[in-house]
């Protein structure tokens, strides 16, 4: 039981913390706020390799590789998603385009 | 110290890398280490997972691992794939789909515990069968929830409200038989009746089932333009099914990540739906009374509009001494982001002060039109938020609205429509307004924009990246 009240404190206390920090984000970055929060819940990826550990049966490998292929493209693409959207914030144009004057 | 205390400490160091990473996000300028930072948590987390199965007595079967690696690289492969080369306008369908992977993890590594348990004649705790029944439920809502709102952004499905009769009928009976089966599973692991492992295995199919349709019938009713609140949800959801996850196998970094992604989730949510100005229920129960064009019209009778020709146009833009441009997903449809910030550039070289109005639910998700204009190369100080710009308009010599209608309408202002109530951005306040448009087709409210029959408005008939050229064009030509 102490150790469900310990998870419980720690969810709750992990919310509290997740409210703070994402209420100072500004507007302008909320699409890659939330592209680099979903990569983050990638995480499970390490459910499913614990899973697989596990596996014993065709049943559980088959769950176990499907939740592995799921969390890994969730992780990889999550990440290199939001550092593509993100290198493109500039406060100034890198190189004025010659676009703008041709 | 034990392996098993190292692990647990390193995993712990990705949590907080998560955290300070989110920290980060708060500026634009530390945005991309934050991000790093992030990701290196998670090399952190799952290289620790990694030692842990390596050390672990008895150790991983071959099969095991060729599980975890294969389904790596395929998962990998194909994550890195489609994040190099998705086009930023498609930036929500693949944030959906993430979504849609990660919940849908989640919901299998609790089904895998549960018939694992099950099979192995023990039967689960009260409590790690809610944590079980929980991820499931909300893992499959959020799989098939989120595949159909990525089916929907990316015109696979029809981005209208879809209602089919009796609809909400089902989507009550599956609640219920969710419930149901629910009470089953925790009376059976309470002891009060014995369950048998294999029934019980089916008793939880049935929620799976349930949840999965139940998914459905929840995202096919809401429209296009409410979106940004879905996706947010969903985002929400997935949080807190890998949370769920977390207190399945007892694994505290499941717990912190999923609970921060749901709190994310939460916020973004709460504030698109401030942002429209309807309740998070009232978008779940479906689009304005279906979304066509069905309501009267706000202002009454024909409105008489001015219509004005690129040349006038860009006349009166480039000898204004400010211009504040206004987005919206109209510019995303027609590409014309590039375009915009071509025609920002050229009024800023004839010294013109040039401003980015974002309301915040411009674009199909949170913050989508920012992104875009970013891709575009537009200096981000130049992009500001309603709040900010809304008392600039009053000092703005020409307003120029690209691809936004109902946000920018100020009937919102009045009780008795549609939209009223909804924060908008007060274009009608600008000296002079251009407003460029293909028709004058309703937006998503199905209601008349009563700015266009302002005396103030010029109509500049044409697509976004039309009219943006036609304009780039006539400024050149002065």
């Amino acid at each position: 039981m102490t150790d469900l009240l310990t998870q419980i404190t720690i969810f709750v206390l992990a919310i509290l913390v997740g409210f703070e920090v994402i209420s100072k984000v500004p507007a302008t970055l909320h699409t890659p706020l939330m592209s680099g929060a979903n990569s983050i819940h990638g995480i499970v990826l390490v459910g499913g390799m614990i899973i697989a550990a596990g596996a014993d049966n065709p049943l559980s490998y088959t769950l176990a590789f499907v939740a592995m292929v799921f969390g890994s493209a969730n992780v990889v693409g999550g990440y290199v998603v939001t550092d593509r959207m993100l290198q493109m914030f500039k406060k100034k144009p890198a190189a004025p385009k010659p676009a703008a004057q041709a | 110290m034990d392996i098993d205390t190292l692990v647990r400490l390193a995993q712990l160091v990705g949590a907080a890398c998560f955290v300070l990473g989110l920290h980060l996000m708060n500026s634009p300028a530390s945005a991309r280490n934050g991000n790093l930072l992030s990701a290196g948590g998670m090399v952190v987390a799952v290289g620790a997972t990694l030692v842990d199965l390596i050390t672990r007595p008895g150790g991983v079967s071959g099969f095991g691992w060729a599980v975890i690696v294969i389904g790596f690289a395929i998962g990998g492969g194909l994550g890195l794939y489609t994040a190099r080369t998705v086009k930023m306008t498609a930036m929500p369908q693949l944030v959906s789909l993430f979504n849609a992977v990660g919940g849908g993890a989640a919901a299998l590594v609790a089904i895998d515990d549960f018939v694992r348990v099950a099979g192995s004649g023990q039967t689960a705790t009260v409590s790690t069968t809610i944590f079980t029944v929980l991820d499931v439920v909300i893992g499959s809502v959020t799989f098939t929830g989120s595949l159909i709102a990525s089916g929907k952004l990316q015109g696979l499905i029809s981005g209208k409200p879809i209602i089919f009769p009796g609809s909400r009928i089902l989507t009550i009976v599956l609640a219920i038989l969710a419930v149901v089966a629910t009470v089953v599973l925790v009376l059976g692991a309470n002891g009060t009746f014995a369950i048998d492992g294999t029934v019980s295995v089916l008793v939880l199919a049935l929620i799976i089932a349930s949840a999965c349709v139940f998914g459905v019938t929840m995202v096919l009713p809401i429209g296009g333009a409410d979106m940004p609140v879905v996706i947010s949800l969903l985002n929400a959801f997935t949080g807190t099914a890998v949370a769920m996850a977390g207190f399945v196998l007892v694994n505290p970094v499941l717990i912190i990540s999923g609970a921060l992604v749901g709190a994310s989730g939460g916020i973004l949510t709460k504030l698109m739906a401030d942002a429209m100005n309807r309740s998070i229920i009232n978008i779940m129960i479906g689009g304005f009374g279906g979304g066509e064009g069905t309501m009267g019209s706000a202002g009454g009778g024909a409105t008489q509009v001015r219509s004005v020709s690129a040349d006038d146009a860009a006349i009166q833009m480039a000898y204004a001494s400010s211009v504040i441009i206004v987005p919206g997903y109209g510019l995303a449809v027609a590409q014309a982001q590039h375009a915009c910030r071509e025609l920002g550039e050229l009024l800023e070289s004839k010294g013109v002060d040039v401003k980015y109005a974002i309301h915040p639910v411009a674009g199909r998700m949170p913050g989508h039109m920012n992104v875009l204009l970013a891709e575009a190369n537009v200096p981000y100080p130049l992009l500001k938020e309603m709040d900010d710009i809304n008392p600039e308009f009053d000092r703005c010599d020409v307003a120029l609205v690209v691809g936004a209608n109902d946000v920018t309408n100020p009937a919102a202002r009045r009780p008795g429509n549609p939209v009223s109530g909804m924060p908008i951005l007060n274009v009608d306040h600008a000296k002079s307004i251009i407003v460029i448009k293909r028709s004058m087709g309703r937006g998503y409210a199905g209601i008349d924009n009563e700015l266009y029959g302002n005396p103030k408005t010029g109509m500049l008939f044409a697509d976004a990246k039309d009219g943006l050229n036609q304009l780039v064009a006539a400024v050149k030509a002065l």
